[in-house]
C-alpha cells in the first residue's frame, strides 16, 4: 500500500537531501588498486574486516574459500582476481563486503570501502564495449562522482560462476 | 501470502495428518478391529477434511467426502457391517480422498469421473442401509449424520447462535471473518451483527487490528459439528461459542445479549449431537453444556520448521561461542579465578542441555512412517497372492523430523523386497512345513545414539547361488571369486542386480536396493542384511538420530582441517612403504591383509599445498565409499573425534565433489566435511576397487 503524497520511505532512502526529484541510487564505493567500484547499497548486507578463510577444493582462483558468518557458511570472492587483476594478498586492512543475491550470501574481498555516494540514475552511463572483456561484463554501468569514475558492479554477474550449478 | 493462502496452507498441513489417521483407522477396520474408537477416528478425519474443503470451495472433494462420511456413519450406527469387501472399498475411498486432496493442493483437477465408481458404490451402500430420514424417525433431535448439510431433505431446521470474539491479531494470523460467514451461508440462512463497541476513534485505529465481535445467527439443517467445523481452522476454540437455540423467536440479531444467550445454553444443550457417543440417549444432561464452555486444553502447538531451524542454528552458535570462551579462559590460572571457571563450567552444561533440548523439539516418532506400511503390505500381498502379516513394534521411537522423512523410501523398498522376494507363496510355505501366512516384522529401536530399523521376514532367505550367478553374469564379480556368505548377501546392494525369477511390477527391476543403500549412506546411515536359507532375511537400517549433527573424525591435511564421518571409517593405519604399489595409469593401491585398496591423497585431490607426500609419513584411513567399495584416504594426522554441527555449503555456493558440508570448529574456523563416496569417484577410472582379489 503506498501513500501517495505522504512520506515515502523508499524515496527518502534513495533520494538525496537537495530536493532533487530524480530517481537516485545509493552506492557503496570501494577500491581495487587505483580503481573505484560501487555496489547498489540495497544489495549490501554488511561490511566486515577480513578474516582467514577455509579453502574450498578445486575452485577457481578468485574463490578464496569460506568463512563462518554467525553460523552460516559464506563463500568469499577475491574481486581483484575475479576482474583478472591477479590474486590479492589479504591484509588486516582488507575489507569483505557481504552481498545478498536472492537467498544467497556471498562475500567480496576489496581493498577498502571509501564512501557511500548518491548517483542520479539518469547519469549512469552504459559500459562501452571493449572487446568482450569479462570484467566489463560484470558491470552495470559507469558513474562520475566528484570527478571520479565509479564502475558499478553487477553482483549477479560477478557471482554467476559460483552460484550456477 | 494472503489470508486465503494461509488458510489453504494450514488446511493441507492438517490434511496430511488427517489422511494418515484415516488410513490407520481404515486399516484397523480392514483387520476386523471395527470398534467405536476406530470408527470415530475415521469419521472425525473425513469430517475435518470435508469441513476445511467446504470453506475453501473444493466442492468435488466435499461431495465425495460427504458420501464417504455417510457410509461411515451407517457403519457407526451398526446399520452396515464391515465385511472384507466394504473394508476394501473404504480403503479405496480413502485413497480417492487423498488423491482429491492432493489435486486440490496442486490446483489441478482429477480426471472427470475419477471418483465416480467408488462414490456410486458408497452411495448405494448408504442408501441400502437407510436414508437419513429413516435412520432415526423417532428422534428428530439426534440425526444420524450431524452435518448432513443443507442437502439433507426432511431434516429439521435448527437455529444456532454463534458468538465470535476473535483476538485482536485475527487479521495478522491470516484469517478473514468474511470467508467464515460465506462458508456458513452455504449451510443455511445467516444473519450477522457486529459489536463495534470496542472500536477506537479513527485517529487511534490500527487497521490491522480486529476490534469487532460478531453475533451470527444461522438457520440450517446441518448439525452443530458442521457449524463448528466452519471455524475449525480459523479460530481458537476459546474465541468461539456456538449454541443451539430452542426454536423460540429470537428477534433481531444483536439484540440477544450475552445473558440471554447463556440462558439458552442449558435447555438447548440436551439436543446437541455427540460425536463420541452417537447412541447416547437424547437426554444427555447438562454435562455437555459445560463441555461446550470449557476451552479444550491444547497440549501441542504447530511451529514453522524455519523458526525451529533458526533456533537450532542459534544454539549451535552459542555452543561455539561458549567453547571459544572456555578456550580463552583456559590459559588463566584456575586457582586465581575459581568462581569464573565454575561459571564457565555451568555455562557449558547449560549450553549442552539447551542444544539437546532444542534438538529434541525436532524429534518425531517414526510412527508416521510406520503407519503407512500395513497398507503397503496388504496391497503387496493381494498383488502377489501371498498371505502376509506385518508386525510392528517400536513405532514410538523418536528421531529428527528430517530423518523420519528420509526413512520412507528405504522402508518401502525393504518391505517390498521382503514380501516380493522373501515370503514364499502359501503353497510353497505349506510344502516346506511353514505356516501358510508369512510374517514381516518391522521394528525400531535406539542403539547408542542411532536408530536401528529392522525389517525381518520368515521367507526363503537369499538364494546365494542365484545372486552369485547373476553377479558373475553381469560382470560384477569374477567367476572364481571366493566370498563369505555375508559378502554374497551384500551383493544384492550392487546396482543392476535383481534375482526375482520374474520381473514383477513390485520389485525385481534391479533398481531399489542399490538406491536404498546409496540414499541411506548419504544420510550417514548403513544398511546390512543377514539371511538364513529357508528361514528368512533381516535388513538392518541404522541411521543417525539427527541430520543436524554428526560424529566425525577431525583430520589434518597440511594446514587444512577436514571432518570424516565416523560411520564410514573402518580403521586407520600407518602403512609400510613396501605395501604401497603404484599401478600403470598413475593410481596407487595399498596392500592390507590380502586386499588391494585404492588410495586417495586428500592433499593432492583437494590441492592442499603443504600436505604429506607419502602415505607412510602420514596415515591412511580405510573408509567405506559406498559403490566405490573400500578406499584408503591419505591424511597427515588425526586430530581427534568430535561431534559437529552440519552446515550447508551449497546454500551459498554450488555443490562440490567430495564435500558433504561444513562445520564450525571450537576456534570459530570452518572445516569441510568429506563425502567419501564422492571422493571415491575421483579414483574411478584410475583404479577400480578389486572385489575380492
Amino acid at each position: 500500500m503506498s501513500l501517495v503524497g505522504f512520506y515515502d520511505p523508499l524515496a527518502a532512502l534513495t533520494g538525496d537531501a537537495s530536493g532533487d526529484t530524480r530517481s537516485m541510487l545509493q552506492v557503496v564505493c570501494f577500491t581495487i588498486g587505483e580503481e573505484n567500484y560501487g555496489i547498489d547499497i540495497r544489495q549490501v548486507r554488511e561490511i566486515r574486516a577480513w578474516s582467514a578463510t577455509t579453502s574450498l577444493p578445486n575452485t577457481p582462483e578468485f574463490v578464496m574459500g569460506v568463512i563462518n558468518l554467525r553460523g552460516t557458511i559464506v563463500p568469499i570472492l577475491d574481486l581483484r582476481a575475479r576482474f583478472g587483476r591477479g590474486q590479492s594478498e589479504p591484509t588486516k586492512a582488507h575489507v569483505v563486503v557481504i552481498v545478498a543475491i536472492e537467498a544467497r550470501m556471498i562475500g567480496m574481498l576489496v581493498e577498502a570501502v571509501s564512501d557511500i555516494v548518491t548517483v542520479p540514475e539518469d547519469e549512469i552511463r552504459p559500459v562501452p564495449e571493449i572487446g568482450g572483456s569479462d570484467a566489463a561484463e560484470c558491470l552495470n554501468g559507469l558513474a562520475t562522482v566528484n570527478d571520479q569514475l565509479i564502475a558499478l558492479v553487477s553482483v549477479e554477474r560477478v557471482t554467476a560462476p559460483i552460484t550456477v550449478h | 501470502m494472503d489470508e486465503l493462502d494461509q488458510l489453504r496452507q494450514t488446511y493441507f498441513q492438517d490434511c496430511d495428518e488427517l489422511l494418515g489417521e484415516l488410513e490407520s483407522a481404515l486399516m484397523a477396520l480392514d483387520n476386523g478391529r471395527a470398534d467405536g474408537d476406530t470408527l470415530n477416528d475415521a469419521f472425525r478425519a473425513i469430517h475435518s477434511i470435508k469441513g476445511g474443503a467446504d470453506i475453501l470451495h473444493f466442492d468435488r472433494l466435499v461431495r465425495f467426502a460427504h458420501t464417504f462420511e455417510s457410509v461411515l456413519d451407517r457403519v457407526r450406527l451398526g446399520r452396515l457391517i464391515v465385511d472384507p469387501e466394504l473394508a476394501s472399498l473404504m480403503l479405496r475411498a480413502g485413497d480417492a480422498v487423498a488423491d482429491l486432496v492432493r489435486a486440490a493442493q496442486a490446483g489441478v483437477e482429477m480426471p472427470d469421473g475419477y471418483e465416480n465408481e467408488i462414490a456410486d458404490a458408497l452411495q448405494s451402500l448408504a442408501q441400502a442401509a437407510g436414508t437419513d430420514a429413516t435412520i432415526a424417525p423417532d428422534d428428530v433431535r439426534e440425526p444420524a449424520a450431524p452435518d448432513e448439510g443443507a442437502a439433507a431433505v426432511g431434516a429439521p431446521l435448527r437455529h444456532y447462535r454463534i458468538l465470535l470474539s476473535p483476538p485482536a491479531d485475527l487479521f495478522r494470523q491470516g484469517n478473514e471473518p468474511q470467508l467464515l460467514v460465506r462458508a456458513l451461508e452455504r449451510l443455511g440462512s445467516v444473519r450477522t451483527a457486529a459489536d463495534a463497541s470496542a472500536l477506537p476513534p479513527l485517529a487511534s485505529l490500527d487497521a490491522e487490528q480486529c476490534y469487532l465481535h460478531w453475533t451470527i445467527d444461522v438457520r440450517t439443517t446441518a448439525g452443530l459439528d458442521a457449524v463448528r467445523d466452519v471455524f475449525d481452522l480459523a479460530v481458537d476454540k476459546g474465541d468461539l461459542e456456538v449454541v443451539e437455540l430452542t426454536d423460540q423467536p429470537t428477534g433481531a440479531v444483536g439484540a440477544g445479549t450475552q445473558d440471554t444467550v447463556a440462558a439458552a445454553v442449558t435447555p438447548a444443550s440436551t439436543a446437541l449431537p455427540s460425536d463420541s457417543s452417537p447412541a447416547a440417549s437424547p437426554s444427555g444432561g447438562s454435562g455437555q453444556g459445560a463441555q461446550l464452555k470449557a476451552a479444550p486444553t491444547v497440549n501441542s502447538i504447530r511451529v514453522d520448521l524455519e523458526k525451529l531451524d533458526y533456533l537450532v542454528n542459534l544454539v549451535g552458535e552459542l555452543v561455539i561461542s561458549q567453547s571459544m570462551l572456555a578456550e580463552q579462559l583456559s590459559v588463566l590460572p584456575t586457582d586465581k579465578f575459581p568462581a569464573l571457571s565454575r561459571s564457565i563450567e555451568e555455562l557449558t552444561q547449560h549450553a549442552r542441555n539447551l542444544q539437546d533440548g532444542v534438538m529434541a523439539v525436532r524429534t518425531q516418532p517414526v510412527k508416521s512412517v510406520f503407519a503407512r506400511m500395513p497398507r503397503l503390505v496388504r496391497d503387496l500381498a493381494v498383488e502377489t497372492g501371498k498371505n502376509v502379516r506385518l508386525l510392528i513394534s517400536g513405532e514410538t521411537t523418536e528421531v529428527d523430523k528430517t530423518v523420519v522423512e528420509q526413512l520412507f523410501d528405504p522402508l518401502i523398498h525393504m518391505i517390498r523386497n521382503a514380501v516380493d522376494h522373501g515370503i514364499e507363496s502359501p503353497a510353497e510355505r505349506s510344502a516346506n512345513g511353514k505356516p501358510a501366512q508369512g510374517t514381516v516384522r518391522l521394528s525400531a529401536v535406539h542403539v547408542g545414539g542411532r536408530i536401528v530399523i529392522q525389517v525381518a521376514d520368515d521367507g526363503r532367505g537369499i538364494d546365494r547361488e542365484r545372486v552369485r550367478a547373476r553377479a558373475v553374469e553381469r560382470g560384477l564379480l569374477n567367476a572364481d571369486a571366493v566370498l563369505t556368505e555375508e559378502q554374497l548377501d551384500n551383493l544384492i546392494f550392487l546396482p543392476g542386480l535383481s534375482t526375482a525369477a520374474t520381473v514383477s511390477d513390485i520389485s525385481g527391476r534391479g533398481v531399489g536396493m542399490d538406491v536404498v543403500r546409496r540414499n541411506v549412506e548419504r544420510l550417514g546411515g548403513r544398511v546390512l542384511i543377514r539371511s538364513v536359507a529357508g528361514r528368512g532375511s533381516t535388513f538392518y537400517l541404522s541411521l543417525p538420530l539427527t541430520l543436524a549433527v554428526l560424529d566425525g573424525m577431525v583430520v589434518g591435511v597440511g594446514s587444512e582441517t577436514y571432518i570424516v564421518p565416523l560411520t564410514v571409517i573402518f580403521e586407520s593405519l600407518r602403512p609400510q612403504a613396501r605395501d604401497v604399489h603404484r599401478l600403470v595409469g598413475g593410481g596407487e593401491v595399498l596392500y592390507v591383509r590380502g586386499e588391494y585398496v585404492p588410495l586417495v591423497y586428500l592433499g593432492r585431490t583437494f590441492g592442499v599445498p603443504d600436505a604429506t607426500r607419502e602415505p607412510w609419513d602420514g596415515l591412511v584411513m580405510l573408509v567405506d565409499a559406498d559403490a566405490g567399495g573400500k578406499i584408503g584416504v591419505v591424511v597427515d594426522e588425526i586430530v581427534g573425534q568430535q561431534q559437529v554441527v552440519i552446515k550447508s555449503v551449497e546454500a551459498n555456493y554450488r555443490a562440490l565433489r567430495g564435500i558433504a558440508g561444513a562445520t564450525i570448529l571450537g576456534n570459530g574456523h570452518v572445516a569441510l566435511i568429506l563425502d567419501v563416496a564422492g571422493l571415491a569417484e575421483s579414483v574411478d577410472g584410475a583404479v577400480r576397487p578389486s572385489a575380492a582379489a
